[in-house]
């Protein structure tokens, strides 16, 4: 059951994700930005199928709810019409290549070398509490939390500066 | 002028205090409807609005109280119509005349589209012979658009005797007798 | 029941959530959006000074003498004539939609509003089963996060109609509800921090029993700023007024649902009474003690024989949202719109400070109390 699931939601995720960038039938903004959703979608199931419940559900809150919505407001206030099928430089090509390759080469590497075999049991189920104090502890990951959380003030902070009209 | 606008204070900034005077207002306005005064709307089919003298409702041809159709077909009202409403046709040089004596003619038809008049009572202060008025009907129904089309017959039914005191035209043979200026034949 | 207790555990799972699933869609769910849209009718009327829809008769249900009458009056069969009507109206696709999304939308406003219900729990326990559709320990993220899919529906809508009023609605709607989800999420953290668990049925039991031996321990008075600032999400997540700038039909027309008709138009009146309807029953979770009542030993579970307080439990539990659905109701036609400005600072520059200050006074609070 497992396991045909999650055949299930990785297909999906990977066709939708396909259709985001590559979708044959329209190559409007908005239904790419709606594929992006189905998407996340499909990768809160794979997270369900983790145990990792309280992820799933900060996926869709955040990044189907919240992201998305906020993509679609860009894409439609800025009235993004649909784009053109456009010619690739051949530099442009070369360095896409290139990226994608060393991607692939890592990503082929780590599979390879972790030995594919029987699964591994998660090392806690993915609840509130047991995350909460994995994050929060400072043997863990309070540092790199911490780093993270003035990463995003600082956005934050810019983001305010730029969009005052005028600085005082 | 300007008006200057006043600071609120913290309650009135913190809105509770209006929300509560707002659900007050409101629940007095349910409890009156429902207990004690009831509602103040009427129920219509069964209970109908007394028309006030003066309305201006549907516009009526009418007829003069020998029975005469008091319309001369001058078009005037047609013409002032500002929805074009209405749609008369002569009589025409050799048509029939009017069914009394010394008017020049009568409209061989007389149209008003109910779906198009705004019921604005031009029609009624333009008229030269007191020929059309506004009525006291308010609410015309049909089941489709050629029904709402009323014809002269139609029209002169539903408006009725209208009693004429001055009688302009009987006046008319009189007043030309008189002045012998002008060769009148009868 | 015998054939049924021969079944293996995990097909019984599935036959009595599928039996939960559409007992709660057909006869809670669907019933009382069409019987709320006739109570906003009705106590619009009222407050109003009207008398309000009085005329649909059933032919042989009327004609009971005195009860008969009564009920047409009351508007009981208006609902019926409403759901055949729009049925029967005609269905316009106007030409310079986009048709796709225009047919997915109302469904989508839809979904969301009935997926939430399934984490919400309405009953304690009937027979040996409890009544919840999905006792998810994550219960309140999972309503979350559907409830802000919902936004979708009205920002296709306004993007499908392709043209500008629906448009403005559209874009007016996704950055409101954006906003005030924050206020809201915000505002049920300092929920959580007291009842140290996200699991619904955990909320109410922890609302169970009585301070100082009269005041019901319910939330909405350890914490009211959150409530309050709930309340008033909600209102804005449902797209009511004072907060119907989506659709308000002064400025734009109809809103998102302008060019919308028939059935598809139903679709998302429905889908603003459902949303309504699974906020009133959030609140009631999270703030008024769920099923719970704390007089006679109506707040603990009823055990599997007690048929009656299970009954009770649920009637308790739909009773406390009745309340605030009236309360929805009667807002509507009290308050004026919100200008657009004014909602966006009440939503960032009010309530989302206010929730935070809230959640560090909790804080404070719990940690000197632990100490
Ligand atoms: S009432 Fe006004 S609109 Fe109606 S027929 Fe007379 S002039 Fe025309
Ligand atoms: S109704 Fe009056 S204004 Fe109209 S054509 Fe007849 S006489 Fe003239």
């Amino acid at each position: 059951m497992q396991d045909i699931l999650f055949y299930i939601f990785a297909a999906l995720t990977l066709f939708f994700g396909f259709l985001v960038v590559v979708n044959p039938f329209s190559r409007n903004p908005v239904t790419s930005a709606m594929f992006l959703v189905l998407t996340i979608a499909s990768l809160a199931g794979l997270f369900v199928l983790l145990n990792a419940f309280f992820l799933a559900a900060v996926q869709i809150l955040v990044y189907a709810g919240a992201v998305m919505v906020l993509f679609l407001f860009v894409i439609m206030l800025m009235d993004i019409k649909e784009e053109e099928r456009r010619r690739f430089k051949k530099f442009g090509v070369a360095m896409g290549l290139t990226a994608v390759a060393g991607l692939f080469g890592i990503v082929a590497k780590t599979i390879a070398e972790s030995g594919v075999g029987a699964g591994l049991k998660p090392a806690f189920e993915g609840d509130t509490k047991t995350l909460g104090t994995a994050l929060f502890s400072s043997g863990q990951f309070l540092l790199p939390f911490e780093i993270v959380s003035i990463l995003l003030l600082v956005a934050m902070v810019g983001v305010i500066l730029l969009s005052k009209k005028d600085l005082k | 002028m300007i008006v200057k606008r006043e600071k609120l204070n913290f309650w009135e900034r913190l809105y509770l205090p209006a929300l509560a005077g707002g659900l007050k207002v409101t629940a007095t306005h349910l409890v009156n409807t429902l207990f004690k005064r009831g509602a103040v709307t009427m129920e219509y089919p069964e209970q109908k609005w007394t028309v006030p003298e003066g309305y201006r409702g549907a516009p009526y041809l009418v007829k003069d109280q020998d029975g005469a159709t008091k319309c001369v077909s001058c078009q005037l009202c047609e013409f002032v119509c500002p929805p074009k409403a209405i749609k008369i046709t002569p009589p025409g040089l050799a048509g029939q005349t009017a069914d009394r004596a010394n008017a020049e003619k009568m409209p061989l038809e007389f149209e008003i589209n109910m779906l198009r008049c705004i019921f604005c009572g031009f029609c009624q202060e333009v008229c030269p012979e007191e020929a059309i008025f506004l009525m006291k009907d308010y609410s015309l129904t049909g089941t489709n658009r050629a029904e709402m089309i009323y014809n002269k017959e139609k029209l002169l039914e539903l408006g009725g005797v209208h009693h004429d005191q001055i009688k302009k035209w009987e006046h008319k043979l009189d007043e030309a007798k008189e002045q012998e200026m002008f060769p009148v034949k009868d | 029941m015998d054939w049924f207790n021969h079944l293996n555990p995990d097909l019984q799972f599935v036959l009595l959530s599928a039996v939960k699933v559409l007992a709660v869609l057909f006869l809670a769910l669907l019933p009382m959006v069409a019987y709320s849209v006739l109570a906003e009718r009705k106590i619009s009327a009222w407050i109003q000074d009207r008398v309000g829809p009085n005329r649909v008769a059933l032919p042989l249900l009327s004609g009971i003498p005195f009860l008969g009458s009564f009920l047409t009056r009351l508007g009981i069969w208006q609902p019926i004539a409403d759901g055949v009507k729009s049925f029967l109206k005609e269905d316009f696709t106007p030409d310079h939609v986009r048709k796709i999304y225009f047919w997915l939308a109302p469904a989508i406003t839809l979904i969301p509003a009935f997926l939430t219900v399934a984490v919400i729990p309405f009953g304690s326990t009937l027979g040996a089963q409890k009544m919840v559709i999905a006792d998810l320990n994550v219960g309140i993220l999972y309503s979350f996060g559907i409830v802000s899919l919902g936004v979708y529906g009205i920002v296709l809508a306004g993007y499908a109609s392709n043209s500008k009023y629906p448009f403005l609605g559209g874009i007016r709607s996704s950055a409101q509800m954006i906003s005030y989800e924050i206020a809201m999420g915000m505002s049920v953290v300092s929920v959580f921090m007291l009842v140290g668990d996200l699991n619904l049925s955990k909320v109410i039991e922890y609302q169970a029993g009585t301070t100082l031996g009269f005041i019901p321990n319910w939330l909405v008075f350890k914490q009211p700023v959150a409530f309050v600032i709930f309340l008033v999400a909600a209102f804005a997540e449902t797209n009511r007024l004072p907060f119907d700038l989506p659709e308000s039909e002064t400025e734009l027309v109809g809103g998102y649902n302008t060019e919308y008709s028939s059935m598809k138009f139903a679709l998302f009146f429905m889908g603003e009474y459902a949303n309504m309807i699974v906020s009133s029953a959030m609140m009631v979770t999270l703030f008024f003690g769920g099923w719970t009542l704390p007089f006679f030993g109506l707040d603990q579970r009823a055990e599997s024989a007690q048929w009656l307080t299970g009954l009770a439990h649920i009637g308790i539990f739909v009773a406390k949202m009745l309340v605030l659905m009236v309360v929805f109701i009667w807002v509507r036609w009290m308050l004026p719109r919100f200008r657009y400005d004014q909602l966006m600072d009440l939503g960032w520059r009010r309530f989302i400070p206010l929730a935070l200050a809230n959640i560090l006074a909790t804080a404070v609070v719990l940690f000197l109390l632990n100490k």
